[in-house]
């Protein structure tokens, strides 16, 4: 379980988040949803200790994840931020195989490899293993840094926007596959997303963020509303029955 | 927990195959790998026999081992370390610009050893060195600190930042040199030589090879690094500290080097992104390639100077300043042809 009590975080006078204090339940996928400037993000790599808190106390399965050595965090909690540029030439493999640095420090053992390619072939990189990043395209480049974080073997992924820059092929297809890492490899998945509807059909929970305050936590089909999404997205939001399940309009 | 649990999934003969043949790790003994060793070989022979004195003649060759060995030891030494420095600091500030002579590392070092003149001008070559160490250490240390503060928009205004940064530096250290009648010193110090590399000189190059085998045991932490600081936090790596060893290596290689030798322009630059061009970036599989394309670049430039007006010299840093320089700019076309890689 993620636990968070009365996180808050500043950045400016106008600008602050929290204090929040909520409780994320382990197992599934639960998908951090608001307006742009919510706080979403925030929240998340503050929860991935990427981020420093100004007060309060952020708790992972019983680990605080302020005074747990780093590297102790590392093998309970992988964080993926939205923005990846980097500039180092890595293969797919090799950038994988990064996942495993908290266990191996860098000397993969025949167990490494194991992990490495499972994830590797979780996400159907399998192909492009040993091609360059910088050759890829950004759908295959964001398939490739999921890898590496479920390389990492944590109970706990969080993703910031993993469906930033992927088309609605790669989208559906990166929420399959983190579907199935949460039921098949029991994986804790927490999701930064912007479209309402991804969230309500792949997440098991919805937590629903404005102006640095978690305003709603509950069920798909109870945040699916018209009057709770109004209020969260400050937008007329309608909600329809779709063929798989509620849609929310608001074009 | 079940983290633990899952690890201990045993693992069936095939599945080992499969893994060993889908391994990131290349194999380094490959033909090409060998053939770089024997060019690099080759290279060092020259370098042992080139030369004016006729050392295999009756009675001369005491000269080899006063002269033609510590020259050829520090070539190698100087080479594979500033190559490394190049690497390391490349990844640590994610800039393919950047190396020793273009954050002003080198002149920090330059003046290191003018205030070490200055203040005491009886000073051993040791003192002399720590001191260059020293300022190196603290001027790299002012450049990244400057570059975590400030986000540039190009990658390209970085080395100039720091090369503008070395020209402040340097102008003070010419200043200082200056008032202490010791600007001659100074030139000849900028004007990166082996020449003047003989026996009771060559020694403190040593220093380096400590560094060198330090940079392959941690070289890992080093290419995590250069994924990012959230990246490398993520998977544990705590990389103030990874920033701090990498720092102190860098100034390490660079004030000794300097001290012996002299400024080595480019050639931080020039090795790293020749070896990423064709290998990628992964630091460890590529550091014996970083180290043999290192010795070799330096050990031809040293013998182009040594034979291009012989009997007399040209100091390998305007042989290295002409070629890095030249690789410089066909990197910035090459980049501006694949588009956008610049920024």
């Amino acid at each position: 379980m993620i636990s968070l009590t009365d996180v808050s975080k500043a950045y400016s006078s106008s600008v602050s988040i929290g204090p929040v204090s909520v409780d994320i339940d382990a197992g599934g996928i639960t998908a951090l949803v608001g307006p742009n400037g919510a706080g979403k993000s925030t929240i998340l790599t503050m929860i991935g200790r990427l981020l420093s808190l100004d007060s309060g106390r952020i708790e992972v399965a019983g680990h605080d994840v302020v005074n747990t050595p780093s590297k102790a965090i590392a093998k309970i909690i992988s964080v993926l931020r939205q923005e990846n540029h980097f500039v180092t030439r890595l293969t797919v493999r090799q950038l994988v195989s990064f996942g495993r640095f908290p266990y191996s420090k860098g000397r993969l053992t025949l167990g490494d490899e194991k992990y490495i390619s499972e994830a590797i072939d979780f996400l159907d990189l399998t192909d492009l293993e040993d091609r360059y990043l910088d050759q890829l395209s950004g759908g295959q480049r964001q398939r490739a840094y999921v890898a590496m974080v479920l390389a990492q073997n944590t109970d706990y992924v969080l993703l910031d926007e993993p469906l930033n820059n992927l088309d609605m092929q790669h989208a559906v297809a990166m929420m399959k596959q983190l579907r199935r890492a949460a039921d098949e490899l029991d994986r804790t998945v927490v999701i930064v997303l912007h479209d309402i509807n991804f969230a309500a059909h792949y997440s098991d929970r919805i937590l629903a963020m404005k102006d640095g305050q978690v305003v709603e936590h509950g069920t798909p089909a109870e945040i699916m509303r018209d009057d709770v999404l109004t209020r969260v997205f400050n937008t007329d939001v309608q909600v329809v029955p779709g063929p798989n399940g509620p849609l929310a309009v608001y074009y | 927990m079940t983290s633990t649990l899952r690890q201990d999934i045993a693992y069936t003969s095939r599945d080992i195959l499969v893994d060993e043949q889908r391994s990131r790790r290349r194999p380094l003994l490959t033909p090409s790998f060998l053939l770089a060793v024997v060019v690099t070989l080759g290279l060092l022979a020259a370098s042992l026999l080139v030369g004016q004195f006729d050392v295999f003649a009756e009675g001369n060759f005491w000269m080899f081992g006063i002269t033609r060995i510590p020259r050829t030891v520090a070539l190698v030494l100087a080479g594979a370390s500033m190559a490394m420095c190049g690497v390391i600091m490349q990844l640590l500030t994610q800039n393919r610009f950047v190396e020793p002579t273009t954050t002003g590392t080198t002149e920090w070092a330059g003046l290191g050893l003018i205030l070490v003149m200055w203040l005491a001008p009886t000073a051993s070559l040791l003192a002399r060195m720590s001191a260059a160490v020293a300022m190196a250490f603290l001027g790299t240390m002012v450049f990244f600190l400057f570059l975590r503060r400030v986000s540039l928009k190009s990658s390209l205004i970085v080395p100039i930042i720091g090369i503008m940064l070395g020209a402040v530096v340097s102008s003070f250290t010419t200043y200082l040199a200056l008032m202490t009648d010791t600007l001659q010193t100074l030139g000849i110090w900028f004007q990166g030589s082996f020449t003047g590399v003989i026996q009771g000189r060559y020694e403190l190059m040593w220093i380096v090879l400590a560094v060198t085998v330090l940079v392959f045991l941690v070289a890992d932490q080093f290419t995590a690094a250069g994924l990012g600081k959230d990246m490398a936090t993520n998977v544990g790596l705590n990389y103030t500290l990874v920033l701090f060893m990498g720092t102190a290596m860098v100034a390490v290689a660079t004030g000794v080097t300097a001290t012996v030798v002299g400024t080595l322009p480019f050639l931080g630059l020039v090795v790293p992104n020749i070896v990423a061009l064709f290998r990628g970036d992964d630091l460890r599989s590529n550091l014996p390639w970083v180290c043999l394309v290192g010795i070799s670049t330096v050990t031809l430039c040293d013998l182009i100077g040594r034979l291009i007006i012989a009997p007399f010299e040209v100091p390998v840093s305007m042989v290295l300043g002409l070629v890095g320089g030249i690789v410089f700019i066909g990197l910035l076309l090459r980049q501006r042809r694949k588009g956008g890689l610049v920024t």
